[in-house]
């Protein structure tokens, strides 16, 4: 493999690995805050319980996510010399500001892990909100970031020399307020499912203690108004990208031809040597539809841009549909959660809802991952949309095979590593709930 | 020095990010290098002290390296890719050192009472704690010695291997080492044998970081001009400050003042660093990229500095709180926390 690729690959690696820690890292200090919050105002052992227990999951999560973050910090500039010295000034103001965010998250988190017996019960949970302020604007900031790579402006160049930067109008570019909230509200979504997983096995597995009673829920509060949220701004989102990028967006959606009264693919595998898609629903006008209110607007086709600066097709007409299939699918099972907990009034725990809650927390991160692939590979072969290619930007070192290989290693193992401590934490957490009598009782 | 500039407030800045993280985050990795080597009656005791002393702030500590890469690259974007370049090496390693550490702590220190001792994962902290400030401390004296170039070169991946380099990787894990030992002099004054474990372990490695800081001057003056002319031209006071101020660190740890010691200790990494960087100003790296000349347009510059000033508003009150909870004589704490 080249140095492209290689530099690509290892960076697409390292954010896939390091994105699922830092969506977390925004989503666990939310339920932590209420779940605490509740626990204080109602006098409640349980709830206190269950903040306490999630606490010691997220201080795992939490440092994974930081290191795996300093990674990133790195390999900017360790495989894209060439982008940082071009944009570094540009886009670092937003970066500024995140490790500002991370530090205060950082510093509370410590309070607030170390100091259950340190700090007064109040105080204690005061802690908890900068913590979760500072995880969502931490994902804010470093999404401008990448929005701006989207929609590069704010700046002006001759050749490869940067002359003037206006950092604000670079920070908030175009892309920065659809890419952000949709972001964010996915962040809650993945955290909302991924919790929501966890405890939905545990009823399965018959732990359904009243710990899960008040877990279950509270975290598919959070799916479900996420999942609303993210199915709103991911429309909003498309029409966007349909005006900024067209051609990423013809690529996601599978169409060649510039038409009129354009068809909504749904599925499909999009042939690019042929230039049409086939397998697919076709709906007719219905793109134009969504895309322009108008069932018969013109909507470019891939064919309206030369074939050098199309991104890989498949890729992204598919990890779309993943997405928006997912995105849907885990917005109906959260609704029927709910119509359900409402009906009976009392929390649903019928095994096949239970399974299927349980299949979507990994659904929710499959949701999120093909999200950005869309965004990412979508943007190719451009790392900085029509500015620079990501092509020349990459580093010229010879030693990138290995630490692919390395990386991939060492993030294998980590993963695996966390997954078995978190597992054996609730086995014993369980264990000693049921032996000491202290646990929090049905 | 008339005519500061907007891009030298930038540079201190930065300078002092590194100072916070060598003091702060240096003492961490000491405290891995410690953890590997805990021997003797008390090797437990040791481990577990110094997992308590690390564990609510290495974190916070571990982000001034965040602030530092990511104020380098907004305010000298060119320097930044320079460096990541002809450190390719060194970066990386020091890198893998850095999540290894990181994962491996919180492995121990969080997974431990769920599946007992984790061995392995407890090796692996030490050693990286070793790996990393040895690889940042190569890299800082390729820095020093102006090999990291403009335009690259035939050694251009390769001119940070040198014998000055691996003297100052030595001195980087000792330093750490000793930073570490005086901390946890402090931190265990209510054990006399555990304090005691900690000053012999303190003075051990105050006469490995004088031998090795003067073989590192030894060897800089024969074969690192550029630094040599630095540090005996306008970083000299400092280098003497550091000189002076070595001897009374290590006094401070042979007499037993845990107190006295830690400020000493903490400032020799202070005066060691701050040679370096006021006698080379006005290169950021020498000696090719100027201060003046690799710097991001003013407007960056400045809103950086706004964004900074801002946001030390929030940071600074918010990490005194973290210090005086954990650090400080916490009367309140030792009431509220009771011992087992």
């Amino acid at each position: 493999m080249d140095n492209v690729t290689l530099s690509r690959a290892i960076m697409g690696t390292s954010l896939g690995f390091h994105i699922v820690f830092a969506v977390l890292g925004v989503g666990m200090p939310l339920l932590m805050l209420a779940a605490e919050g509740i626990g204080l105002w109602r006098h409640d052992l349980v709830w206190l319980a269950l903040a306490r227990r999630w606490a010691k999951a997220f201080a795992l999560i939490f440092a994974i996510g930081a290191v795996s973050g300093t990674a990133l910090s790195f390999e900017l500039g360790l495989l894209w010399p060439g982008f940082m010295a071009f944009s570094g000034s540009i886009i670092g103001l937003p970066f500024s500001a995140e490790g500002f965010a991370f530090f205060i998250e950082a510093i509370f988190l410590g309070l607030y892990l170390y100091g259950w017996d340190r700090l007064r019960p109040l105080a204690h949970w005061l802690c908890s909100i900068p913590i979760a302020i500072s995880g969502a604007a931490s994902s804010v900031f470093v999404v401008m970031t990448n929005a701006w790579m989207n929609s590069p402006t704010g700046f002006e160049a001759v050749g490869n020399r940067i002359v003037r930067v206006d950092p604000l109008a670079a920070a908030f570019n175009r892309s920065t307020p659809t890419e952000d909230i949709h972001m964010l509200v996915s962040a809650y979504l993945v955290t909302g499912f991924a919790v929501a997983a966890v405890y939905a096995a545990g009823f399965l597995r018959g732990h359904g203690d009243a710990l899960h009673r008040r877990a279950l829920p509270m975290a598919m509060v959070m799916a479900v108004v996420a999942a609303g949220l993210a199915g709103i701004t991911g429309d909003i989102s498309a029409r966007f990208v349909a005006e900024e990028q067209p051609i990423k967006f013809a690529a996601q959606e599978g169409l060649f031809p510039t038409l009129s009264g354009a068809p909504l693919h749904i599925g499909g595998l999009p042939l690019p040597d042929q230039h049409r898609t086939v397998f697919a629903i076709e709906l007719p006008n219905v793109l134009s539809w969504l895309t322009k209110g108008d069932p018969n607007a013109t909507v470019q086709g891939l064919d309206a841009f030369p074939r050098d600066i199309w991104p890989n097709v498949v890729l992204v007409h598919l990890s779309f549909q993943v997405m928006v299939g997912l995105g849907i699918a885990l917005g109906l099972c959260g609704l029927l959660y709910w119509l359900l907990f409402v009906r009976r009034r009392a929390p649903p725990t019928d095994r096949w809802l239970l399974m299927a809650l349980v299949v979507a927390g990994p659904a929710s991160v499959v949701a999120m991952e093909t999200g950005w692939f869309v965004t990412e590979f979508g943007r190719q072969p451009w790392i900085i949309y029509g500015v620079m290619r990501t092509s020349a930007a990459a580093t010229s070192t010879p030693a990138l095979g290995p630490t692919f290989a390395i990386f991939l290693v060492l993030y294998v193992a980590l993963g695996l590593t966390l997954t078995r401590l978190l597992l054996l934490l609730a086995q014993r957490e369980r264990r000693r709930a049921a032996s000491d009598g202290t646990g929090p009782r049905p | 020095m008339a005519g500061l500039t907007l891009a030298d407030g930038v540079a201190a800045i930065l300078l002092l990010a590194l100072t916070a993280y060598a003091v702060l985050a240096g003492a961490d990795f000491g405290g891995g290098v410690w953890d590997l080597f805990a021997s003797g009656p008390r090797r437990k005791a040791q481990r577990i002290a110094i997992a308590e002393a690390m564990g609510p702030v290495w974190e916070a500590n571990h982000v001034w390296l965040i602030f530092l890469l990511v104020g380098l690259f907004t305010a000298f974007p060119t320097v930044f890719a320079a460096l990541s370049t002809a450190l390719y090496l060194p970066f990386t390693i020091a890198l893998l050192g850095i999540i290894l550490r990181g994962a491996a702590f919180t492995f121990q220190a969080h997974g431990e009472e769920a599946v007992g001792e984790l061995a392995p994962w407890g090796f692996v902290f030490g050693g990286a704690s070793i790996i990393a400030p040895a690889f940042l401390g190569a890299a800082l004296a390729a820095v020093a010695t102006g090999s990291v170039r403009a335009g690259g070169g035939p050694d251009a991946t390769t001119g940070w291997i040198s014998w000055l380099g691996v003297d100052l990787a030595l001195l980087a894990i000792a330093l750490a080492a000793y930073l570490a030992a005086t901390y946890l002099m402090v931190e265990t004054a209510g054990d006399p044998l555990l304090q005691a474990d900690f000053r012999r372990r303190a003075f051990g490695a105050a006469i490995a970081s004088g031998i090795l800081a003067l073989a590192g001057l030894a060897l800089t003056w024969r074969q690192a001009p550029l630094l040599w002319s630095a540090l005996t031209g306008r970083g000299l006071w400092l280098l003497i400050i550091a000189l002076a101020n070595g001897p009374i660190a290590a006094f401070a740890v042979w007499r037993g003042s845990p107190r006295l010691a830690r400020v000493a200790v903490a400032a020799q990494m202070v005066f060691v660093l701050w040679a370096w960087a006021v006698g080379q100003w006005p290169a950021l790296v020498p000696p090719d990229f100027l201060i003046q000349g690799s710097a991001a347009p003013d407007t960056v510059l400045r809103a950086l500095v706004i964004m900074i000033a801002v946001g030390m508003v929030v940071l600074a009150p918010s990490l005194w709180l973290l210090f005086h909870v954990f650090k400080g004589r916490n009367p309140a704490a030792a009431v509220t926390n009771p011992s087992p």
